[in-house]
């Protein structure tokens, strides 16, 4: 037990000065006068009545809004857009060629089957749904992969992805004081939130080159090999966001070899899995190949985009460990961490999950879903290329739009070019170039080409 | 550690089954949570009469968890739109109100005007870690006072948000009710504006809540102090059976003007426990500051896990917002409540049948789920190790786990750890009581030893 005591007490919140920036800058978002002094009115105990008076001060009096968030932000403009052509191409949301939300054939049978069977809805153990877990890491590492043979992953339900990564973010404060995570630029938006909630400090790879609108591996591997040994270095498993922009194998390989060289962690983020090639299998590559060269990684999972199941918050936190002991410590503390949080997570989610993915004619079901859905992007990502190459006369190369991947395809387009976007052509993207291309239907596709040729060339 | 990190480095690439370093190694296992203890230790006893009075979670007169039928009626009105996202923000903002009717009445001022900020929560808990980080945000300094005793998660939630915890005295060990006289003296004495967590009902693991006159003089000494008041509401509705009684001490609050935050949790009264839903609302001048304060808390909860799972919320908002539906929940409400109520009563007139030597009047006293019992660390150890009965280490009982087929061996049980002299029990404990598990292996009764004539029939 001392001992225990003894590594939560040296677990020191970071006082990193990437952090303590941060910090300040949240502070005057909203912080009032922190003088000692009583700002409300003492009365005397006079009676009940008279203490009215000093009622109405509220102690937040001083608190102003949160900045808006840069992608949900999106789609309210969008809301508020009444033109007819207008076209939302802001939050990574799976929409059908008729641009409706979609709920899974299988979800709807899934959900259905837990209707009928009525359980319970007792408290789930901390770790999450046992069935769950198993096939979460089985989904991911595959079934046969030794490392779940030999009981050497920590698995435990988080909320999707975000509350995966906070439980992760949570482990690595308090474990590795001070130890920095790496991300990549750009990276998806609440990463960096994440983080900074989480008094984790972090600091950027060169991800994204904005002159071949494709991967700048050169300075990606340079950024690892200087950040100081035993970093983190999150990296997307596949369908990076936002670029759309993933590694090769080859080139997996070769980052594989410098975090190994500089004993660095490897920290995944899977948002995406089936929905990059269509194969769940396929988009797993990169997790598989660094846990099979022996390596101990971490590895978030989120189903709100492959299962649709966005707003039952239903995903996994995994921790490969080098031995069985070590992986139950580690879930002993990943557990630690999110009791005080929220005690146990939701069942509801984890039920559809382990009935859909542990039953076999329903997994089928999804995998053909899945190829479906990606199916879909992936023509998507065709027209769109056909009709910006036979609309646009100069000869530049559109090929990076077929050459990235998944939801999301980073335009190339600057800040005022995306403005342009919105404010002529009623078509909302984030300000960082980022379309999603679930957004898009092959209807739209000439007129959002149009769009681009117009913003690209005739605004700088 | 970070030194000796970077010298204990080397995975091996290979294969290999053999213990290898890992960068793991400098982390000790967790330990346990108390009340998960309890229900593990409980889940690996072998025997067949085994009795969990740890967690406090409703059970039925056969001891079996109950989905409410209100819940399977909303149920039955939701559908396959719940997944998708655009329906998501109006189910929430319907949760939020509805919750805020429920706790602060209809009729109040503060809904009329809408000067509350609120986002849902995951359940209980996750109400109280997002109002902890917001303090931390925005009272950085601030510490939180605690009764004593309270929730033991309490403390973690508040420890994990970085925000130092004090304590008011709350139990009074003597008398097992309210050590009314010294609370009063804490809070008066804290420093001005100090936060300070109070349970409005059926108070975690005590059972004892002050009365209305009370309240009202809490209420009136925090307005001379300026303290804020911190409510986590957990069993409103399982106190009285009725929820606008139970919610008496808010109003009280309200009425004098207070300012306050509520942690509400939906896991008991409406049994949705898994489910994990509850709100949290922060009461505020008006509306303008309400929507501020709710981006403050919505950009909390962002970084944390996103929103709270929608399968959850659409049943609760269902079930408030259909006047059918509600009307069921209250009767529901009211049903399990009196059954507690009812396992009060009877195992206290069991204890006092067996000619139990000890006032048990606290257990009647007493409100809620839970009742101090008041015994020893080294009596529930023995409750648990000879006669199968599991609560956490303070006495505390959770009725809920109480039925009339096993109250009986329940007052026996407690009268028998706690008939003969207290204080040589503790000195021969160790040696005097051994675990026996033959018992549970063979038919009922037959060893003698320790039977002695108690009815264990169940």
């Amino acid at each position: 037990m001392a001992s225990t005591l003894l590594s939560l007490a040296s677990a020191t919140p970071s006082a990193s000065l990437c952090f303590h920036e941060i910090n300040k800058g949240k502070l005057n978002l909203g912080c009032i006068n922190k003088e000692k002094t009583n700002p409300f009115i003492k009365a005397k105990s006079f009676g009940r009545v008279s203490m009215v008076v000093a009622s109405n001060v509220s102690h937040f009096e001083g608190i102003t809004m949160a900045p808006p968030d840069p992608i949900l932000g999106v789609s309210e403009a969008f809301k508020a857009d009444d033109h007819e052509l207008k076209l939302n191409l802001g939050v990574g949301a799976y929409r059908t060629e008729e641009l409706q939300p979609y709920v899974l054939d299988v979800v709807k049978k899934a959900d259905k089957l837990l209707l009928e069977k009525g359980e319970n809805l007792e408290y789930l153990p901390i770790e999450g749904l046992a069935a769950f877990n198993k096939v979460t890491a089985e989904l991911l590492f595959g079934a046969d992969n030794p490392v779940i043979k030999q009981q050497r992953v920590a698995t435990v339900q988080g909320l999707s992805g975000t509350g995966s990564l906070r439980l992760a973010a949570a482990l690595i404060e308090r474990y590795f004081p001070g130890a920095k995570v790496l991300i990549s630029s750009p990276t998806w938006g609440n990463h960096k939130n994440i983080f900074n909630e989480a008094r984790v400090p972090w600091s950027e790879y060169r991800y994204y080159d904005p002159k071949t609108v494709g991967l700048d591996f050169e300075g990606m591997i340079a950024d690892i090999k200087a950040a100081p040994e035993g970093s983190f270095i999150l990296l997307h498993g596949c369908a990076h966001n936002p670029t759309g922009i993933d590694p090769t194998p080859e080139q997996w390989g070769v980052i594989a070899d410098v975090i190994q060289e500089k004993n660095h962690i490897p920290f995944f983020d899977i948002a995406y899995q089936g929905f990059a090639s269509g194969s769940l299998d396929t988009d797993a590559a990169s997790v598989r190949m660094f846990v099979a060269r022996g390596m101990e990684v971490i590895a978030a999972q989120s189903y709100s985009k492959n299962l649709g199941l966005y707003a039952e918050r239903i995903g996994a936190i995994n921790v490969v460990c080098s031995s069985p002991e070590a992986a139950a410590r580690v879930k002993s503390q990943l557990k630690r961490i999110a009791r005080p949080m929220y005690s146990n997570p939701p069942v509801h989610g984890a039920r559809i999950v382990a009935n859909i993915v542990g039953d076999s004619a329903l997994f089928k079901e999804w995998n053909a879903e899945m190829e479906m859905m990606a199916g879909r992007i992936k023509n998507v990502r065709h027209k769109l290329f056909d009709s910006l190459s036979s609309k646009d006369k100069s000869g530049k190369d559109w090929s990076f739009v077929l050459k990235q991947i998944g939801m999301f395809s980073f335009t190339g387009l600057n800040k005022a070019q995306c403005d342009n976007m919105t404010n002529k052509w009623h078509v909302y993207m984030t300000k960082d170039g980022r379309i999603s291309l679930a957004g898009l239907s092959l209807a739209k596709c000439e007129y959002l080409a149009d769009a681009i040729i117009d913003s690209y060339h005739n605004v700088s | 550690m970070i030194i000796s990190r970077f010298l204990r480095r080397g995975i091996s690439t290979s294969t290999s089954p053999t213990r290898r370093r890992s960068w793991w190694d400098h982390v000790t296992p967790a330990l346990k949570d108390p009340i998960n203890a309890v229900t593990d230790a409980f889940l690996a006893d072998p025997c067949p009469y085994k009795i969990n009075l740890g967690v406090g979670a409703y059970r039925d007169d056969e001891g079996k968890p109950v989905v409410l039928q209100c819940v399977r009626e909303a149920e039955g009105k939701t559908g396959a739109t719940n997944f998708l996202e655009s329906t998501s923000t109006a189910i929430s903002s319907k949760l939020v109100e509805e919750s805020a009717k429920l706790i602060y009445g209809e009729d109040s001022d503060v809904i009329k005007e809408r000067r509350f900020a609120g986002i849902p929560a995951l359940s209980g808990t996750g109400a109280c870690r997002i109002f902890a980080e917001f303090q931390k945000q925005f009272y950085p300094d601030s510490t939180i006072y605690f009764p004593d005793p309270t929730w033991s998660n309490h403390r973690n939630i508040w420890g994990d948000a970085h925000v130092p915890d004090r304590t008011f005295h709350y139990y009074h060990p003597d008398s097992k009710g309210l050590n009314f006289v010294a609370l009063m003296d804490d809070v008066k004495n804290a420093p001005d504006g100090s936060f300070f967590l109070l349970q409005p009902c059926a108070h975690n693991p005590t059972g004892v809540d002050p009365t209305d006159e009370q309240w009202l003089e809490i209420s009136s000494l925090f307005k001379v102090k300026n303290h804020f008041p911190f409510f986590d509401v957990a069993y409103q509705g399982f106190a009285s059976g009725d929820v606008e009684r139970d919610a008496q001490a808010i109003r009280i609050f309200l009425e004098d003007g207070h300012s306050i935050g509520c942690a509400q949790s939906f896991a008991k009264n409406m049994g949705l426990y898994g489910h994990r839903v509850g709100c949290l609302s922060i009461l505020c001048n008006d509306k303008i500051q309400a929507v501020a304060i709710k981006s403050q808390l919505k950009q909390i909860s962002n970084t944390m896990y996103g929103s709270p799972p929608i399968h959850g919320i659409s049943l609760v908002s269902k079930i408030l917002s259909n006047p059918d539906i509600k009307a069921l929940w209250l009767k529901e409400v009211k049903v399990m409540a009196t059954r507690i109520q009812r396992m009060r009563a009877t195992l206290r007139e069991a204890l006092e049948r067996l000619g139990s030597p000890l006032n048990w009047q606290h257990i009647t006293n007493q409100v809620g789920m839970f009742c101090f019992s008041g015994l020893t660390r080294a009596e529930v150890d023995q409750l648990a190790k000879e006669f199968h009965i599991y609560m956490t280490h303070d006495g505390r009982i959770s009725m809920a786990g109480v039925t009339t087929k096993n109250v009986d061996y329940v007052a026996r049980a407690i009268h028998e750890v706690t008939a003969s002299d207290r204080d040589i029990k503790i000195l021969h404990n160790i040696g005097a009581y051994k675990v026996n598990t033959d018992i549970c292996s063979t038919s009922l009764g037959t060893k003698k030893t320790r039977a002695r004539g108690m009815n264990l029939a169940l």
